[in-house]
């Protein structure tokens, strides 16, 4: 009876609104990195020494990174797999935040904490020890791992879970001590989940933007992402900004590759706060041990956030104008990024459940494979001799970031609407329920929660942006993480910590209103 | 003219269905054979929703092939999923008068009749998760009532329910065909079914529909595939008394296995 479900002039429509939005993304996405293509071509000069060093480093932090957050998650991973306690939840929770963490604001609080006034350089002075900067190559992998150290945790705590609890009561009745549960079910494992934890932190650390333009910099820490931005900004050179995006999407893919050449974790597994029964893990050392990996992990991570509230919260009220205006304009990006990510996901995911062809849900995953500075480097060549890039700031920043959250909407949407049509889709069609009408009574109120987690995601991501928007922006007409950076480089630390508080509430606020606006009223 | 199949071929993955019948207009017919034979394949192919290789399906001389499923001069009950979980009664029933649910102020009236028709006024606000399976059957049978198209499917459709509420909706769907003259096809694996409702029966077995029968003569002397199937030997000697018990035995079976 699947047959119902595909044949019939309905599901042509379906299939063919599908299409057209899975070919609109592959042209946002194709046409830039076309045009990145033969403006590289048309570079004059070829690369500078420096671009080599960018290239090194790029490699290098992604590297040291993708290291240092599996090396941490480990530990915090076994410790949250094997205990229960009061917070617990929440705690697995908060790790799924910092996805949706501008990184601007994961900046401002590392600033705040490791900074030249924070309180590590406080105690290191009481000590009597000179003090530390967090910028430079070692800040860049700092931020980075607490970026990524939640993500690398996640994905591990999966790995912990997916070991089936029966295992563990087997171990228990073979008196299997730590070593031996460790060796036996908890080491093969990580030998399966460790790799893909890395080759992902990898990969998301290549395109690392606003961490390396506040913290990095300079000959010994710039990425190639800060790279393209400052060839294209300081030495208006579009052909070399080209040629290094041309280098950066072959690293992207290449490190794609490599993520599905050693399995793609799932990104966000449901079902993270059940720990399994442990009998192995009694030991007091042990107990300590975890305690202490767990109070210091989440301190380094809820410390910084704290200390930016902290800081913000006095001078939320004092922020000037400026701020508030940017604020309005990117809850308006945010909505419209929403909105766009929506559309374009319900439709690949209703055109390939009703038969349509799997390249359409392959486009759809496309932006996936670019990085926000190559494909803004792509729409600025496209967008320069058109029109003026300053007034499309706006347009573009929303849609880039509908296009970047579109492949985690799919995986969201695209089973939902599969199951909504596989259990109704027959009925529906029995009763003549089609078009926007069959949209509107059969697939909407069956995916709501998906949807409003797509949604929120996209809204997130674009309230937070601080990547291709510095590309097209002029002087006026700023965002909201924009107005942040350029009061943190004017040195106006109060007002932009108190823009800061306003950037986490909207970002989160946002995601929040669509998450939430998913789950009332869902159905069952 | 009611509905005629025309040599119809149906073509599936190791699997091949035929049949050349006709069915009376305001006859109420049984479906019945051995599991996997094709029942469900032919209603699916009547509805609409299983392509056919060759042949035709005609409905009052018209050929029905590019009419899509919600607009052929048939309603189907299936034999789960007849009502939309997230919809109220009221809203399930209206999706029988208009696809978009766009309905006037006497649509309304309508489809609150209809479900005071069918005993259950009072809970058009429910949805079906607060409703019981017979209520949830009897909803179904609303939409039906409000759709009043000539021809009704029945594939298995309260085959989940217990034996004292299968009779009861039963007991309402002649009703509903006596009042409205629709011709009913029924699919059932309770030959005790076809006895209570349906003057005539189809057996589809060894990969062919055959045309109908009057139920009782088939019954009383059933082919070798049917007899296999209710557990006679292929005399066809035994009493038709038998009938009832294999035709529990048969439910018993079937619960047991129902999800």
């Amino acid at each position: 009876m699947a047959a119902g479900a595909a044949t019939g002039r309905d599901a042509a429509g379906f299939r063919r609104a599908g299409g057209a939005a899975a070919a609109a993304v592959a042209a946002f996405v194709l046409g830039p990195l076309a045009m990145v293509g033969l403006a590289a071509q048309g570079a004059v000069a070829g690369l500078q020494p420096g671009d080599g060093a960018a290239l090194r480093f790029t490699l290098a932090q992604a590297a040291a990174s993708a290291a240092a957050s599996v090396a941490l998650a480990v530990p915090l991973a076994r410790a949250l797999a094997r205990r229960r306690f009061a917070g617990r939840a929440a705690l697995v929770t908060l790790l799924g935040a910092p996805f949706l963490l501008p990184s601007v604001i994961a900046v401002m609080a590392l600033l705040a904490v490791f900074g030249r006034g924070g309180a590590v350089n406080a105690a290191l002075a009481a000590a009597g020890l000179g003090p530390m900067s967090i910028y430079g190559p070692h800040g860049v992998v700092i931020a980075h791992v607490f970026f990524n150290l939640p993500l690398a945790t996640r994905l591990i705590l999966q790995g912990w879970q997916a070991i089936p609890a029966e295992r563990f009561r087997l171990a228990a009745t073979l008196g299997f001590g730590p070593a031996e549960v460790a060796r036996h079910l908890e080491r093969p494992m990580l030998r399966e989940v460790v790799p893909g934890a890395l080759a992902t932190i990898f990969l998301v650390c290549l395109s690392s933007f606003a961490v390396a333009l506040i913290l990095g910099g300079g000959p010994r820490a710039t990425t190639l992402e800060l790279a393209i931005y400052q060839a294209f900004r300081f030495d208006f050179d579009l052909g070399r900004a080209a040629l290094l995006a041309a280098l950066q999407l072959g690293l992207c893919a290449a490190a794609l590759a490599l993520v599905w050449a050693v399995a793609l974790p799932a990104g966000f597994g449901a079902g993270l706060d059940r720990p399994a029964g442990r009998w192995d893990a009694g030991g007091v050392f042990l107990r300590v041990q975890d305690a202490l990996v767990i109070a210091a992990a989440a301190a380094f991570l809820l410390g910084p956030l704290a200390a930016v509230l902290a800081a913000g919260l006095p001078h939320l009220a004092g922020l000037p104008p400026q701020v508030w205006t940017a604020a309005l304009r990117s809850a308006a990006v945010a909505v419209a990024a929403a909105v766009l990510t929506a559309v374009l996901a319900l439709a690949i995911a209703t055109g390939r459940a009703r038969g349509g062809a799997r390249w359409a849900e392959a486009a759809g995953m496309l932006p996936i494979a670019v990085s926000p500075m190559v494909l803004g480097t792509g729409l600025f060549v496209i967008v320069f001799p058109l029109a003026d890039p300053a007034a499309l700031a706006l347009a573009v920043t929303a849609a880039v970031n509908a296009a970047l959250a579109l492949p985690f909407a799919l995986r969201a949407l695209l089973p939902a609407v599969a199951e909504a049509e596989a259990g109704h889709g027959r009925l529906a069609t029995s009763l003549g329920i089609g078009g926007l009408a069959r949209l509107r009574l059969v697939i909407l109120p069956r995916v709501r929660r998906p949807l409003g987690f797509a949604t929120g995601l996209a809204a997130a991501f674009a309230a937070g942006d601080l990547g291709v928007i510095v590309l097209f922006a002029g002087g006026d007409a700023a965002t909201l993480p924009l107005e942040l950076f350029r009061l943190m480089g004017a040195y106006r630390m109060e007002a932009a910590s108190g823009a800061a508080v306003l950037l986490l509430a909207l970002a989160f606020g946002l995601f929040a209103v669509f998450d939430r606006g998913g789950r009332l009223g869902a159905a069952d | 003219m009611g509905l005629r199949i025309e040599r119809m071929r149906i073509v599936q993955e190791g699997f091949t269905l035929d049949a050349d019948l006709a069915v009376a207009r305001g006859a109420r017919v049984a479906v019945i054979g051995p599991s996997g034979s094709g029942k469900s394949t032919l209603m699916g192919a009547i509805a609409g929703f299983v392509p056919l290789a060759s042949g035709r399906i005609l409905w009052g001389g018209a050929d029905l092939a590019r009419q899509p499923p919600g607009e052929r001069p048939l309603s189907i009950l299936f034999q789960d999923q007849n009502l939309f979980p997230h919809l109220t009664v009221a809203d399930n029933v209206g999706l029988g008068l208009d696809p978009r649910l766009r309905l006037t102020a006497a649509d309304r009236q309508r489809v609150a009749a209809v479900i005071a028709r069918v005993g259950l006024a009072g809970k058009e606000g429910r949805r079906p998760a607060a409703l019981s399976g017979g209520e949830q059957g009897r909803a179904a049978l609303a939409r039906v009532l409000v759709r009043a198209r000539p021809l009704l499917l029945l594939d298995e459709a309260f085959a989940a329910l217990g034996p004292a509420l299968k009779a009861e909706m039963l007991a309402l769907v002649a009703d509903i065909v006596g009042e409205t003259g629709a011709t009913l096809m029924l699919v059932t694996h309770d030959p005790q079914d076809a006895i209570a409702l349906a003057p005539e029966t189809i057996l589809v077995a060894e990969g062919r529909a055959h045309p109908p029968r009057p139920t009782a003569a088939l019954l009383a002397d059933p082919p070798p595939a049917l007899a296999a199937y209710l557990g006679r030997n292929a005399q066809g000697a035994s009493a038709a008394a038998d009938a009832p018990r294999a035709g529990r035995a048969a439910a018993a079976v079937r619960r047991g296995s129902a999800p």
